[in-house]
């Protein structure tokens, strides 16, 4: 039987350790693939906005200098393949751009590939009708005008293709997220798009490790008694070729793998467990057997699927107005109370200067705010400090700029132990709308490009 | 009483304006309990202060896990909410928090 397939996860958000992909190969040189993910569900309008005032900078530009860090590693002779979506909106422009890192480092025999296919903004905006919000049921008419992004969530098999034709950095946008795991899998072991329960297990190893260090102990309940939780190490699946797995993290880096950490990393962001929606399979985890194997290493089998569903998930944006959020620190005596009404002065001189905001909001950090009205567990008169934190948001840009310049004059007309206020005026951020809808998989041609096949 | 926390862990994640926490019994004793007390109703109640529509749990009994799916408790999610924690990141730390009655001899 084939050895286990050793893929670890660099990135599990756009905005991640910069440092773990070079770090991980270096504590694991025999690594065959390293996946990074780049994309969570409003990341490509974020994508959409830079690339209107800077074409060409649609994609996470973060892994170009990824590619960077590896060099040294591959020049050393180093063969670990990479698989990322840090291609957004624009994988053949995030791929030249690996590709010029590369030839700098005499290492263009490296092939690069770029996957397209998963932008159907097209397709939703051709459409006459249908599309409705799968949060909602609205129709897509409803925002149509306003649409930013529509990207397919496309499966591994265009991955697999493109690592069979011989590329060693797979560039993709929108992917789902195990895809990427998933997509070696199916290169290495020869499965077919029917071996479903291979192709569920290969997807739990994915979702594993899609979130970098949740896996090895990252957010875990019980974190602070974590071993070494200073430096969390980022996650390796060793996937066999039945599809199981063992989860497990370099030698000597910190955290930790147990049962308890696969566990909460396996249900996190997941629906009903017995159907775990993905372009490559249906999965149920309500068959998984998850078994320690020696220290930080456990074993997760007995993933079991079905056929996927005959459309594509869609992730839809558009464009709904603005929004800003200022913080400052106020200490002293009730420090609430006069945050509360610090809070309250500033929209009240807004308003009097004639803004208008859809939405506002005023927390105390420190009272509980993060879930307010629950599990607080004293009363917040206590508090001699709390970070105020004012929120605002509009259709228009104008009153949320204005708003921007009002939270720093509390220095000298709010109370007494104003503080804390150093990092300059709040950003002024657009609000994107979320717009979850399925798109026939006849309307979405999934394809690949190798960017530097002519020899040098 | 006590904490939630004692006798479990948890994780919660998002999912647009809907958040999940996967709650999970730190022994086959605890989950046993969990799966006759801690309710859909009992989970809904102490998160209507954030506006939560509807609880739905799913039972995952191979993991010892209870996944509780808490719909339109983002107020928008992630990309729209005005609130610090719009991605439902201290859900869980807060469910941990639930005062339960759970009988001493377990």
């Amino acid at each position: 039987m084939a050895p286990p397939l050793k893929i670890g996860n660099a990135s599990g958000f756009w905005g991640d350790q910069p440092g773990a992909a070079a770090r991980l190969v270096a504590d694991q040189p025999d690594l065959d693939y390293l996946t990074l993910d780049y994309l969570a569900e409003v990341s490509l309008s974020i994508m959409a906005i830079m690339r209107a005032e800077d074409p060409g900078a649609g994609y996470a530009r973060d892994f170009v200098d990824v590619v960077k860090s590896l060099c040294p590693f591959w020049s050393a002779g180093g063969r670990t393949k990479v698989v990322t979506n840090a291609g957004g909106l624009e994988p053949e422009a995030c791929a030249r751009a690996c590709v010029a890192v590369l030839r700098a480092a005499n290492l263009e025999h490296l092939r690069v590939a770029a996957v397209a296919g998963d932008d159907v903004l097209a397709v939703l905006k051709s459409a006459a009708g249908g599309f409705a919000s799968l949060d909602t049921g609205e129709p897509l008419s409803a925002v149509a005008p306003r649409l930013v992004t529509a990207n397919a969530y496309l499966g591994a098999g265009v991955i697999a293709d493109a690592l069979l034709a011989g590329a060693d950095i797979v560039v993709t946008g929108r992917v789902a997220d195990p895809s990427l795991t998933v997509g070696p899998c199916i290169a290495r072991f020869g499965w077919t798009a029917a071996d479903y329960d291979r192709l569920a297990g290969a997807t739990v190893a994915g979702h594993l490790i899609e979130c970098g260090t949740q896996a090895c102990g990252g957010i875990s309940t019980d974190w602070l008694d974590l071993a070494d939780n200073l430096a969390i190490g980022f996650p390796v699946a060793e996937v066999s070729a039945d599809g199981s797995c063992v989860v497990t993290k370099p030698a000597g880096s910190g955290g930790a793998v147990t049962a308890q950490t696969v566990k909460e990393q396996l249900l996190y962001e997941v629906g009903d467990p017995g159907n775990y929606l993905s372009p490559d399979a249906t999965v149920s985890f309500l068959t998984l057997r998850v078994e320690p194997a020696g220290a930080d290493r456990v074993r997760v089998s007995g993933a079991t699927g079905r056929a996927p569903p005959d459309s594509y998930k869609v992730s839809a944006t558009y464009r709904d107005g603005y929004r800003a959020h200022g913080m400052i620190t106020i200490f002293g005596h009730d420090a609430v109370k006069k945050a509360r009404r610090a809070g309250d002065g500033i929209l009240h001189r807004l308003k009097r200067e004639g803004c208008v905001f859809r939405e506002h909001l005023v927390e105390c950090l420190g009272t509980g705010a993060s879930v307010r009205g629950i599990a607080s567990r004293m009363s917040d008169t206590h508090l001699v400090e709390t970070v105020l934190r004012v929120s605002v948001a509009a259709d228009g840009k104008e009153p949320v700029e204005r708003f921007a310049k009002e939270i720093a004059p509390l220095v000298t007309c709010g109370p007494q132990g104003v503080t804390g206020y150093a990092s300059g005026r709040p950003k002024v951020l657009p609000v994107f709308g979320y717009w979850p809808t399925l798109v026939p998989r006849s309307a979405v041609a999934p394809s690949f490009r190798i960017m530097n096949l002519a020899r040098p | 009483m006590i904490p939630l926390r004692e006798i479990a862990f948890a994780r919660s994640g998002d999912k647009g304006s809907s958040a999940n926490i996967a709650v999970f019994g730190r022994t086959p004793a605890a989950y046993n309990w969990l799966r006759g007390h801690l309710t859909e109703a009992t989970v809904e109640a102490y998160f209507r202060p954030l506006g939560v529509e509807r609880v739905t749990r799913y039972d995952v009994p191979n993991l010892e896990a209870l996944n509780f799916v808490l719909t339109g408790v983002l107020a928008g999610g992630g990309s729209r909410s005005l609130r610090v924690d719009a991605q439902g990141k201290a859900l869980g730390m807060a469910l941990l928090e639930l005062q339960v009655d759970y009988p001493e001899n377990k």
